[in-house]
């Protein structure tokens, strides 16, 4: 499983970064996206990967029973998701205008203010 | 436990929020937002002073006591940073009332400087490695809509390349905390601390030095370093000067500040390599930086790159990492906010008395011909920049040569030496093209008259001279402060010990004797 999400992570890090460097601003986000998706199966799978319970304390109890999953990537990762979701709309907005502003999607096209 | 280090990220929020509930009504944003930056400034001074005395004050968010909860801690370096961003906060957002067109003010133009104010203090005080993500992505989201706000082409062209950019560092940022914490086990920058001399001594450092070649890289885009930084120069000259000067004075110094950050506290262990190379970045992103400069031909590209040189400058500082090179990046960092921000305010006046930013362009009238004060006011931050005595850049280059100097670095002192003259001759170039020389003016015909520029454009430009000749004029006092600041930098069982109780605080730390 270990490797599996290794394998998985390294694969959406190198299609991320291969849609970036490609010249389109819509395989641009879709680049984008992927790269997010990559970085949170990354915290996901360096938290530590258990077969285990949720980390829920019985009544009573001090601590959770062991095994249990530790609940701190998966409130970062809630979160990293909660910010890419947003980034990601605002971005679809951005590169829309853009494309209405500049009339092509080609990056290379994007030079007017360069020189 | 005091509240006193979360309301500089409290306050701007607030006002961010009344804003947008008074939205309707142009006067009340206006009004609310320069109250807003007043009282932000009135807090950050309050901080500063308590700060000065060596005390690190801390607030536990929720009462979640550190290391489980968010702990905010103010430092005497989080705390000079935060006055710093309130200082040029205010000075922006009073520029902005005479100087930012309608339709953008009309499009929440004040609450969204305000949230990237309490985006900014937040960076500065955060205690936690993954809530400083948080602040950056709030500083980043509300500079994204800021760049963009307008929708110019030229606006859209730089706020595609740098909002690709800054989500790349973003996603590294995040991969690097989610490795950090499988390490190490812990998100709090205190307790890493701790646990990264633990995992050194446990012989588990080159996982470390893994983690932190990964935040060297992130902030390394976000501070725009050489070979990171060519977001920076294709998109911060496209929106209004206002917005750029806000920029300027403040995102890529968040960049540089979490590098000083992680760099004096967590990563530690292996300075041979991690600190090596930022040497080495240092001294390129001085040399790039400013030999970009000389091929632009625009006003604010010429200063954009400027920003990446003198980037150079503050890096060399924790390079070093001696006490006397801490307090020479504490000291640049202050004067250059203070003198960059300046320029691109100047910039903005000259634009409107000239009618272009082309330095290779005659403008409509001469700068020094109509408006002598204008031209003034720009020689002073200019020539600070430079690094011309008396002003504010002498001291902050004085103090970084001669650490450089202790540590026999001679190269570095030579390149920091060549870069600040190259920067006194883009200086100079801008001061001839845009300042000096008048539009020639046909026999019989009387030169053109200048508009008058505002108050609300000139005096907070004047306020922001003032500081840099202050700091100038009496070094002393801020040196000290830097000194102070190096000190708990350099001897990071102090923060430890404020943030997590003196029970953390391990001989296994090692830490610089000041």
């Amino acid at each position: 499983m270990k490797l599996l999400l290794a394998l998985l992570v390294g694969g959406l890090f190198a299609a991320g970064i291969y849609l970036i460097v490609r010249r389109s601003i819509v395989k641009l986000i879709m680049g984008l996206i992927l790269l997010s998706h990559g970085a949170n199966l990354l915290i996901f799978a360096s938290g530590g990967l258990v077969r285990a319970q949720a980390p829920l304390v019985e009544a009573g109890a001090l601590a959770p029973e062991t095994p249990h999953a530790d609940p701190v990537p998966q409130a970062l990762i809630l979160t990293a998701i909660v910010i890419g979701f947003g980034v990601v709309a605002f971005m679809m907005v951005l590169v829309s205008r853009a494309y209405m502003a500049v009339g092509t999607d080609d990056t290379d096209e994007f030079t007017g203010t360069d020189h | 436990m005091s509240a006193l280090p979360i309301l500089p990220v409290l306050i701007p929020l607030g006002t961010a929020c009344l804003g947008m509930l008074g939205h309707r009504s142009l006067r009340a944003q206006q009004t609310v937002s320069v109250a807003g930056a007043v009282a932000l400034l009135v807090v950050a001074v309050g901080l500063v002073a308590r700060t000065a005395t060596g005390e690190i004050l801390t607030m536990d968010a929720g009462g979640w006591s550190a290391p489980f909860g968010i702990t905010f801690v103010a430092d005497a370096f989080g705390a000079i940073m935060v006055l710093l961003a309130a200082v040029t906060g205010l000075a922006v957002v009073v520029y902005s009332v005479a100087s930012v067109d309608l339709p953008r003010k009309r499009f929440l133009y004040y609450p969204l400087t305000h949230v990237l104010l309490a985006g900014v203090c937040g960076a500065f005080l955060t205690g936690d490695i993954f809530n400083l993500y948080v602040c950056f992505e709030i500083l980043l989201l509300s500079s994204f809509v800021l760049l963009s706000l307008g929708s110019e082409r030229g606006q859209l062209e730089g706020a595609i390349k740098y909002v690709t950019l800054n989500l790349i560092s973003s996603a590294i940022f995040l991969s690097a905390s989610g490795l950090l914490y499988g390490t190490l086990g812990t998100l709090n920058m205190a307790h890493l601390s701790v646990r990264a001399a633990e995992a050194v001594a446990e012989g588990r450092g080159h996982v470390v030095t893994v983690v932190a070649m990964l935040f060297m890289v992130s902030f390394g885009i976000k501070a725009a370093v050489f070979p990171l930084f060519f977001w920076l120069p294709a998109s911060y000259h496209t929106p209004p000067f206002a917005v750029s000067a806000l920029f300027a004075g403040l995102l890529t110094k968040v960049g540089v500040y979490a590098i000083v950050r992680v760099f004096t506290l967590i990563f530690v262990h292996d300075t041979g390599y991690t600190h090596t190379i930022l040497l080495w970045v240092a001294a390129l992103t001085m040399v790039s930086g400013v030999l970009g400069a000389a091929a632009q031909t625009e006003f604010r590209r010429v200063l954009s790159f400027h920003i990446i040189s003198q980037i150079g400058y503050m890096i060399l500082g924790v390079a070093l990492l001696t006490p006397l090179a801490v307090a020479g990046t504490v000291f640049y960092i202050v004067h250059h906010i203070v003198v960059k921000a300046n320029l691109f305010l100047v910039a903005g006046v000259a634009h409107r008395i000239r009618g272009t930013s082309d330095l290779g362009r005659a403008g409509r009238v001469g700068v020094y011909a109509s408006a002598p004060l204008v031209a003034i006011l720009f020689m002073i931050p200019a020539m600070s920049l430079a690094g011309v005595p008396p002003l504010s850049g002498f001291w902050a280059k004085l103090i970084l040569i001669r650490a450089a100097l202790d540590e026999r670095a001679y190269v570095y002192v030579a390149v920091a030496l060549l870069v600040g003259i190259m920067t006194l001759f883009s200086m100079t170039k801008i001061w001839a093209e845009a300042f000096w020389k008048s539009p020639e003016v046909k026999e019989g015909e009387s030169p053109a008259k200048a508009d008058r520029t505002p108050m609300g454009m000139l005096a907070p430009i004047a306020v922001l001279a003032g500081i840099t000749v202050a700091i100038g004029l009496a070094a002393q006092p801020v040196f000290e402060f830097s000194v102070l600041a190096a000190g708990q930098l350099l001897n990071p069982e102090v923060y430890v010990g404020a943030a997590l109780g003196e029970a953390f605080v391990t001989p296994a730390q090692g830490g610089v004797e000041p």
